[in-house]
């Protein structure tokens, strides 16, 4: 029997069989999964911000930021005997939620290239996304067949 | 001393931003309550250090859908207020300005969000020039913004802008009670971490 695994903000899991992945209300932040169709290995991440280097703190957990979450996870996947080598990912998310003249709170857009610049050097072609635009999305990801839904209240539920 | 983390504040500190809550939110629903023409009770607020998905939790759950507002704060204290309205308060909010509830809150027109917006903007002003007086401080408001969504996604944004540096926020949770229902509307102060720094020192606990 598989399980539900649900994946928080800065957050990620790594499921198998016939788990389901789920990630709730993806505002700015960005739900990337990713799957290996020879041995039904998925993983899901949940990040917010796009790049932990200028963050000297100690304190923050690498799980939040594209540069560190993605490479984490596939390190993670490996291990659990995934060949890192099929991935293929799938991502959603990095929407502004507050319409504003002030462009430097535009994190989504800046999200959205910091996943797509972790994924290019983990060279893991993306099959799918629904990016961008101004509202949230959940995410739920199958391991069993690396179907993947997005729902939302504006838009319902589609499947990519 | 200066504040590193939200999660170093003493007792101390956190009953006097209790109390900046509460005369700030006694100010904020005055002046609703003034505007709807209907008495609006106040909870005591409550200051909450959590980590960004408990905060979502303890607001609500991710997947509630509400109308978020959000205020930018600038000058001594920095940071955001945002109001999370539920339909009961809209409706009252909607009909003082239209003289009728919208059908739902998903089909607001351009009108009913500006009334929306000028209410978050009246009851900002009310809150920070409270806080203002009470620490001698200069704060000033940016332009409402408003959206209609899930509360996960409308809280990231808090999170986004305040959460880089940890792992939690802080924000001072006052809950509005219309018509004694258990439907709270909700108006969160969320200070920057530097900014806090300034208030508790104007206060006199730093």
């Amino acid at each position: 029997m598989g399980q539900k695994l649900i994946i928080g903000i800065s957050d990620w899991k790594v499921g198998r069989g016939d788990d389901i992945l789920v990630t709730y209300a993806l505002g700015s932040c960005i739900g990337t999964c990713l799957y290996d169709k020879t041995t039904g290995i998925a993983g899901l991440s949940h990040i917010m911000l796009p790049d932990s280097t200028a963050i000297i703190d100690g304190h923050t957990t690498r799980m939040k930021f594209a540069d560190t979450a993605l490479p984490d996870m596939v390190d993670k996947m490996r291990a659990m005997g995934a060949n890192t080598a099929a991935l293929k990912a799938k991502i959603a998310g990095g929407a502004v939620m507050f319409q504003t003249t002030n462009s430097k709170f535009n994190i989504g857009q800046r999200n959205i290239e910091a996943v797509k610049e972790a994924l290019r050097k983990l060279r893991i072609p993306i099959l799918a996304e629904d990016t961008g635009l101004n509202y949230g999305r959940t995410m739920t990801f199958w391991a069993e067949n690396g179907n993947v839904e997005i729902s939302s209240t504006v838009m319902g539920k589609k499947m990519i | 001393m200066s504040i590193g983390k939200y999660e170093d504040l003493n007792d101390m500190q956190i009953d006097v931003l209790r109390e900046v809550g509460n005369i700030g939110s006694g100010n904020a629903t005055t002046a609703l309550s003034s505007m709807v023409g209907k008495m609006i009770d106040i909870e005591v607020p409550r200051v909450e250090v959590l980590d960004f998905n408990e905060a979502i939790n303890a607001v609500g759950g991710p997947e509630k859908v509400i109308a978020g507002i959000l205020i930018r704060i600038n000058g001594d204290i920095e940071g955001m207020i945002m109001f999370l309205f539920e339909q009961n308060l809209i409706a009252l909010i909607e009909e003082t300005f239209f003289g009728q509830a919208p059908k739902d809150i998903f089909s607001l027109s351009e009108a009913e969000n500006s009334a929306l917006n000028e209410m978050g903007n009246i009851m900002a002003g009310s809150y920070v020039n409270a806080i203002a007086q009470l620490a001698g401080m200069t704060i000033d408001i940016e332009v409402p913004v408003m959206t209609v969504d899930m509360l996960g996604a409308i809280m990231s944004v808090p999170a986004i802008e305040m959460g880089e540096m940890g792992d939690k926020l802080l924000f001072i949770d006052n809950n509005m009670i219309i018509d004694n229902t258990s439907i709270q509307s909700k108006m969160l102060l969320l200070p920057t971490i530097d900014s806090l720094d300034n208030l508790l020192g104007k206060l006199g606990v730093a």
